[in-house]
């Protein structure tokens, strides 16, 4: 098992100076046009800077169509759009490639004792769990983590899986028929256990991931193939506006019998100048940046197409136990027997469960504690002796001296009652499933052949889950709480925290059915899983993200893994998600709607010649016709530099339903895209005008 | 200018008062319910089927949907082109037209087909009445009844989950043609004729002085004309002429009759689609368009012509006068009825006209211009409006929806790759067919040889004939002599594009669309029946419209007005 | 594919045989029978002799008559010739055209030339072509210039001429509908009946 600090990923400024110099590095050798051809804003962008390029050159030998100087400056800046883009895409990759090595630094091994043969009394090796191999025999005592997914080879034992299965009672493990599956992360709490390892080293989901983040082989997402279209179909019809310009300026000029023809370099210009470079600079950037982000929120997605499934996520299945819940019941009231007053039965709860280090056994002391005012006793002052869980009896307890008090399950106590000789009176059956069915766990308290009452424990809701479920119903995703318990309990808890929805007593072929009723009504699902008999519904769901602790099975079936094994996570994929999305769809507009104003500068500067009339849409005011194309020119080029920080760092999302999010992001980029360039560009020209440049 | 907006508003009120029930209705027709012309028309429909030998019941894939609306295209291409060449004979020919040349027969046979309409003709001076009859007026209603066909298709890929079929081509033709276009022309007919529209076949009239007055069955193909957002005139003048639109009621029925169909099929669709609202969001977007253009026009030919302000000429509106740009308009409709009409029939891809769009003001030409090269969506063509719309819609609801952070879904319907594909070709085609043709012709001289006007404005001229020709509008700036082989073929070529090249794409995403599944609607689904989304699609519509044309309007009517109104400074 | 050729054929002719031939002579067969003085054309008769349409503008050069609009029909020689019935059309000229500057000045001296006492700016709709060439209407603005004229050449008292002209005015239909108007052909038959 691997397990990493969180930090190290994290803290990492928007241009770290390591990765600021390999992106400048990797702008200059993105300019191969082969690469640029995966993208066919920037492509046109690239024939266009070759193109200009070249009628500088025309102009150096005297024969040009305009001042050379101008002609190089033109060509120039669109070199610079050009590396504009390509820094934006390098910087997205430098810090993925950052993150994958802070990831592999940051592993830490847990350590297996490796059994050279079958037999658990041999001789053992310390090693790393991640060099174990495929057939490896480890033994893993009380205490121990399971060094990873194997089958149980020799012995007994009780296994907290809570992780994986969401139930907090420990289950039995044991060689031989269906208990003999054991999952790596999760710990073995009493007894001991002889595993043989199933999976090898470097398969694992995490080493791909790396893997697959390190790898510039990125696959264009759907949604980014379709945004592409879009693109492309944009730029052959600025193509064709600006290429048709010159048989019109043709014409005007005959028409008119004055000024000349448009020339190729300001043709050249307004195209780039209005053909969608923005979002085609950062569209890649965006993408990648979008994967980083999952890095930073230390989830590993397998495709890019998954982390934009997860914005479009309707339905959440979410497990109780771990995600809704603590992990762990607490206990909330002590409800003695016929006879027994509490203060008997919360003295005996408390002594049975002083050597109990389990949070259940804790709060069980904190409620002695706190409601009945007995303090903690120490156990060797008593001469107790601590009788720990076992598989085998399913209780624990105390002895001392001569008394036996023991906790467990109802019916454990009652075969240890009646082993004592005595009997489990039928008013404490009834206590016992009133309290089942209020939604809590019944624990049986007992002394020799007495029971003496029934010690209440509850799944507690987690704090601020409540309010997370609303935020996300304000989104439009409904959450469906998934557990094992019966539905008035499922019930009890669902109200409690404010889902939408409940499956009680879910076995994993209800999980699967539920995901797949859900898919065909329409709706994206998204899940966590953990256990290898989730597998099937994680193949199923559309966003299916596997606990890191979870069997390499789950792994293989999600298409992310959070490391952190938060099922609270799903919610933040889901905005990190949709905050792709955004970012690119509020920078398509804004790119879109920045052409109004390129148009104002550079249509009046191209045509006043041949129609002095069209000075009038010169509204800016702009200098002369040169500077008016230069300044449009490289407002253009600049404004992908200024975006960088929005690309890499996405739009920011908030939980407000669409129409809200839409007139707020039409607000910032739709009418901020049509006013910026044309202070940027008055700006620019200003400059220009005031440094002689023009 | 008061006088002219009660007018405008009035019609809008009609208009909505005549859309209300035909929506609906329509919706039932297309949907094979009962209607109260059942029965009448139903053994006529039944008829059909079974001498075509269907039950009208199979649904056809996307593919064979369209190869069914291609062949009954390329039947009327032959028909009218044959129609004009052996139109010699003397059958309804009381003027003895004479065969049709090549090209301007071709272009004519495909001018009408794709329902566009131009004319590079003069109807009385050119055409029989049979050909004007069996010819025109067939292809006048059938182009109407395949936009209805193809529309009704789109929606139905809309509304289908995980569908093979789109419908049934032939049931949609007849459907539509049946009940909808032929009772509705019967009775605009008849309120034309009692006008003053003339339906007759006599030869024509000449008078004690001398004059001669044109005659002939009009009143019937001015009816379907009109309402099958066709516009070609039975006679040369188009609406303007006397016999074909004598007073400003009948005007206002021309005007209704072009928008009436288009407004109801937004009510058919919100109600195919089971959500009322998003017919009605599609209508204020179109409303939104059409009523700002509308004011532009309005203004500027009230105004008057700028270039005529140093004479002694009163173009002042007042009570003993209509006033304004008088120049190509009737006295009957004044600037206000004329600018209305004017801005109806480009933002319809009707192409009638009640006066000469080429002798209105720069400005005042600017927006039907612009109106047409939008694509014709503000209400638009019988059925090409509205899934011209819908192509706009997708491009929004894909921005839009990126924007809110989903991918992106109209209706439930997501967005795809495919979509946007098709979506960009039904954008682009027509984009590259108007300035491809346009930079063509004013390269070469024996195309501006046709232009009749200086400056700016004979570029504006040619524009407008591929901007109309693509978009399937039909109305032209007139003075330019566009019956030479190279126009004929030209915008033939034109035409063909700007209808088979969005048809094509549409019919493609309503096969897409109808085998996807639906997402039910959610607070994160973009709502698109909101005044937001409404604004989102009229933006969309308009920064695609201004930023393809832009280039090409400043050197045509952005720089003739300009000069213009410099001139008089 | 080839399963679509027969459903093509016969609906296209089926649907041709109806909507070309049996609804425009459906139409024409209601309108003879309803409205027959429209259906063939609002024709005028005198004497037995055609001799026009109510709808349909005429010329008048005459100072003795009201003028109708300028008119931009041509013959089938193509040379101009108002008023063509046969061929309608306007004149296409656009507004920045100096040719249009032309014509209205060339037009506004001869209406002056022909009435040297009104010298008030001519109404709009006198001096520029209408979109038909057919126009059978004026402006009352442009019958009021030019009622000085048409008394003096007919010697009547223009009070009378103006009183005419009002009967003839016919206002926004409905009120709202398009402008007013004056029927020039309608009007100058009143004045010739006058005599």
């Amino acid at each position: 098992m691997t397990s990493h600090s969180r930090q190290d990923i994290q803290a990492r400024p928007l241009f770290e100076p390591s990765i600021v110099r390999r992106a400048v590095g990797d702008a200059f050798r993105k300019l191969n046009p082969l690469h640029q051809l995966r993208n066919p804003v920037m492509f046109t962008v690239w024939v266009c800077s070759a193109a200009t390029t070249g009628l500088w050159l025309q102009a150096l030998g005297g024969h040009g169509e305009a001042r050379p100087t101008f002609i190089l400056a033109i060509a120039l800046w669109l070199w610079f759009t050009l590396l504009f883009a390509n820094f934006a895409e390098a910087m997205a990759e430098g810090r993925g490639k950052a993150q994958a090595d802070s990831l592999r630094k940051s592993r830490k091994d847990v350590q297996a004792k490796k059994l050279k043969g079958t037999e658990k009394k041999g001789p053992t090796e310390l090693v790393a769990a991640s060099s174990l191999r495929m057939g490896d025999i480890v033994l893993v005592e009380a205490g121990d983590q399971i060094p990873g997914d194997g089958e149980v080879i020799d012995g007994v034992a009780s296994v907290n899986e809570s992780a994986i299965t969401g139930e907090s009672a420990p289950v039995i493990r044991e060689s031989g028929g269906d208990r003999s599956a054991v999952t790596g992360g999760t710990v073995v709490l009493s007894d001991w256990l002889v595993v043989s390892i199933t999976t090898n080293p470097g398969e694992t989901f995490l080493d791909r991931m790396i893997a697959m983040v390190e790898g510039a082989k990125r696959q264009k997402t759907p949604n980014e193939i379709a945004l592409d279209i879009l693109l492309a179909g944009l730029t052959i019809v600025f193509l064709l506006a600006t290429a048709t310009l010159l048989p019109y300026s043709i014409f005007s000029v005959k028409a008119a019998g004055q000024g000349a023809p448009v020339t190729l370099t300001v043709l050249v210009a307004l195209l780039v100048c209005l053909i969608p470079t923005t979002i085609g600079g950062l569209l890649s950037a965006i993408g990648i940046a979008g994967m980083d982000r999952m890095i930073q929120a230390n989830v590993i997605a397998t495709s890019g197409r998954a982390v934009e499934a997860a914005g479009d996520v309707d339905v959440l299945l979410l497990d109780k136990t771990g995600t809704i819940t603590l992990g762990n019941r607490e206990a909330v009231a002590f409800v003695p027997a016929d006879g027994v007053t509490v203060e008997a039965l919360a003295d005996a709860a408390q002594l049975s469960s002083l050597a109990d280090e389990t949070p259940e056994g804790r709060s069980i002391v904190v409620l002695a504690k706190e409601k009945y005012g007995l303090r903690e006793r120490d156990l060797h002052a008593l001469d107790a002796h601590f009788v720990p869980f076992t598989a085998q009896t399913r209780m624990s307890g105390v002895n001392l001296g001569t008394r036996e008090i023991r906790k467990g399950a109802a019916s454990s106590i009652e075969t240890f009652v009646e082993s004592k000789g005595g009997r489990f009176p039928k008013e404490l059956r009834e206590a016992v499933d009133a309290i089942s069915k209020a939604g809590g766990t019944p624990l049986v308290v007992a002394e020799g052949a007495h029971p003496l009452g029934v010690i209440h424990l509850k799944d507690i809701v987690k704090g601020g889950i409540k309010e997370r479920f609303a935020e996300l119903r304000s989104m439009g995703i409904k959450t469906v709480m998934i557990t094992g318990d019966n539905p008035l309990t499922a019930a009890a808890i669902a109200a409690e925290a404010g889902v939408d929805d409940f499956l009680a007593q879910a076995t994993p072929e209800d999980k699967l059915k539920l995901i797949r009723e859900y898919q065909a009504g329409g709706r994206l699902v998204a899940m966590t899983g953990d256990g290898t008999n989730d597998a099937p519904a994680l193949a199923q769901a559309d966003v299916a993200v596997a606990m890191n602790s979870g069997t390499q099975a789950a792994k293989e079936a999600g298409n992310m893994v959070d490391l952190d094994s938060n099922p609270t996570k799903l919610i933040e994929i889901v905005e990190i998600g949709k905050q792709l999305l955004m970012t690119r769809g509020s920078l398509t507009t804004f790119s879109i709607s920045n052409d109004v104003a390129k148009y104002f500068a550079i249509l009046p500067a191209a045509f006043a010649a041949t129609y002095p009339a069209l000075g009038a849409l010169n509204i800016m005011g702009l200098h002369s016709p040169e500077s008016a194309i230069l300044s449009a020119v490289i407002f253009n080029a600049l404004i992908i530099v200024v975006l960088i920080p929005l690309a890499l760092r996405g739009v920011k999302y908030r939980a407000v339903g669409a129409a809200q999010l839409l007139k707020r992001n039409l607000l910032i980029y739709g009418l901020g895209g049509l006013v910026v360039p044309f202070a940027g560009i008055k700006a620019i020209d200003w400059l220009l005008v005031a440094t002689h440049l023009i | 200018m008061t006088h002219a907006w009660i007018q405008n508003i009035l019609f809008l009120v009609l208009l909505l008062a005549l859309a209300v029930p035909l929506g609906p209705f329509i919706a039932k027709v297309m949907e094979g319910e009962r209607t109260f012309l059942h029965p009448v028309l139903g053994p006529v429909e039944r008829g059909f089927y079974r001498l075509m030998g269907i039950s009208g019941e199979e649904d056809m894939g996307w593919k064979t949907y369209a190869w069914a609306i291609t062949l009954f295209n390329l039947l009327g291409i032959a028909a009218v082109f044959l129609l004009q060449k052996i139109q010699a004979v003397p059958v309804l020919n009381p003027e003895a037209m004479v065969k049709v040349p090549t090209d301007l027969a071709f272009n004519t046979a495909v001018s009408f087909t794709t329902n566009t309409n131009w004319q590079a003709y003069g109807g009385e001076t050119t055409l029989s009445y049979l050909t004007q009859m069996l010819g025109l007026t067939v292809q006048n209603f059938l182009s109407a009844a395949t936009g209805i066909a193809v529309l009704v298709a789109l929606i139905r890929g809309l509304v289908r989950r995980t569908a093979d079929g789109i419908g049934n081509a032939w049931a949609d033709l007849i459907r539509s043609t049946l009940y909808v276009l032929l009772p509705l022309s019967l009775v605009i007919a008849l309120l034309l004729v009692s006008q003053g529209a003339i339906q007759n076949f006599s030869a024509y009239v000449h008078t004690a002085s001398g004059q001669i007055i044109a005659m002939g069955p009009a009143a019937s193909q001015v009816a379907i004309k009109m309402l099958g957002t066709n516009g070609g005139g039975f006679f040369n003048a188009n609406s303007a002429h006397p016999f074909e639109n004598p007073t400003a009621f009948s005007n206002l029925i021309h005007m209704l009759a072009i928008f009436v169909i288009p407004t109801a099929l937004c009510l058919t669709f919100g109600r195919m689609v089971k959500d009322k609202r998003q017919g009605w969001a599609l209508l204020a977007a179109m409303t939104v368009i059409f009523v700002g253009a509308l004011a532009v026009t309005t203004w500027a030919e009230a105004k008057g012509n700028p270039g005529l302000k140093a004479l002694p000429v009163d173009q002042v509106v007042s009570v003993q006068q209509g006033g304004g740009n008088m120049e190509g308009k009737e006295v009957r409709f004044g600037t206000g009825a004329t600018s209305l009409f004017a801005t109806i029939t480009t933002a319809a891809s009707c192409g009638a006209v009640n006066g000469q769009h080429d002798s209105f003001t720069p400005l005042g030409g600017l927006v039907p211009l612009w109106l047409i090269e939008l694509g014709e969506v503000a209400f638009g063509g019988v059925g090409s409006g509205l899934y011209g719309m819908l192509m706009f819609a997708l491009v929004g609801v894909f921005i839009g929806g990126l924007m809110v952070g989903r991918t992106p879904e109209y209706l439930g319907k997501k967005i795809e790759a495919f979509e946007m594909k098709m979506a960009s070709i039904a954008i682009l085609l027509p984009s590259a067919a108007i300035l491809l043709g346009t930079a063509v012709a004013v390269l070469l001289p024996v195309a501006t040889a046709s232009v009749s006007n200086p400056g700016p404005h004979g570029f504006t001229q040619i524009l407008y004939a591929f901007s109309s020709a693509t978009q399937n509008n039909g109305s032209a700036f007139g003075g330019l002599s566009a019956n030479i082989p190279f126009y004929n073929y030209g915008l033939a070529l034109a035409m063909i594009v700007g209808r088979f090249g969005v048809i094509f794409p549409v019919l493609a995403i309503a096969g897409s669309l109808g085998s996807k599944k639906a997402t039910p609607e959610s607070l994160g689904t973009l709502p698109t029946h909101t005044p937001l989304f409404v604004g989102v699609l009229v933006s969309v519509v308009l920064l695609v419209g201004a930023l393809t044309y832009l280039p090409a309007l400043a050197l045509g009517p952005i720089a003739e007005q300009l000069s213009l109104r410099g001139v008089t400074r | 594919m080839n399963l679509q050729l027969r459903p093509a054929l016969v609906s296209f002719v089926a649907l041709s045989i109806l909507t070309g031939l049996a609804y425009p002579v459906l139409v024409a067969g209601l309108a003879k029978v309803i409205f027959p003085r429209q259906a063939a054309g609002s024709l005028l008769h005198k004497d037995g002799k055609v001799i026009g349409s109510e709808l349909i503008g005429q010329s008048f050069t005459d100072p003795g008559h009201f003028w109708g609009r300028p008119s931009a029909t041509s013959g089938p020689d193509g040379k101009p010739l108002p008023y063509n019935g046969g061929n309608s059309g306007g004149s296409n000229l656009a507004s920045s055209n100096p040719d249009l500057k032309k014509a209205v000045e060339e037009r506004i001296a001869i209406l002056k030339a022909a009435d040297v006492e009104q010298q008030g700016p001519v109404p709009v709709d006198l001096v520029t072509a209408s979109g038909s060439g057919l126009d059978p209407h004026i402006s009352p603005a442009a019958a009021a210039f030019q009622v000085h004229r048409v008394a003096k050449a007919r010697g009547l008292d223009e009070a009378t001429v103006r009183a005419l002209v009002e009967t003839r005015t016919e206002p926004p239909q409905f009120g709202v509908l398009g402008d007013a108007c004056v029927n020039v052909l309608k009007l100058n038959m009143d004045l010739d009946g006058l005599r």
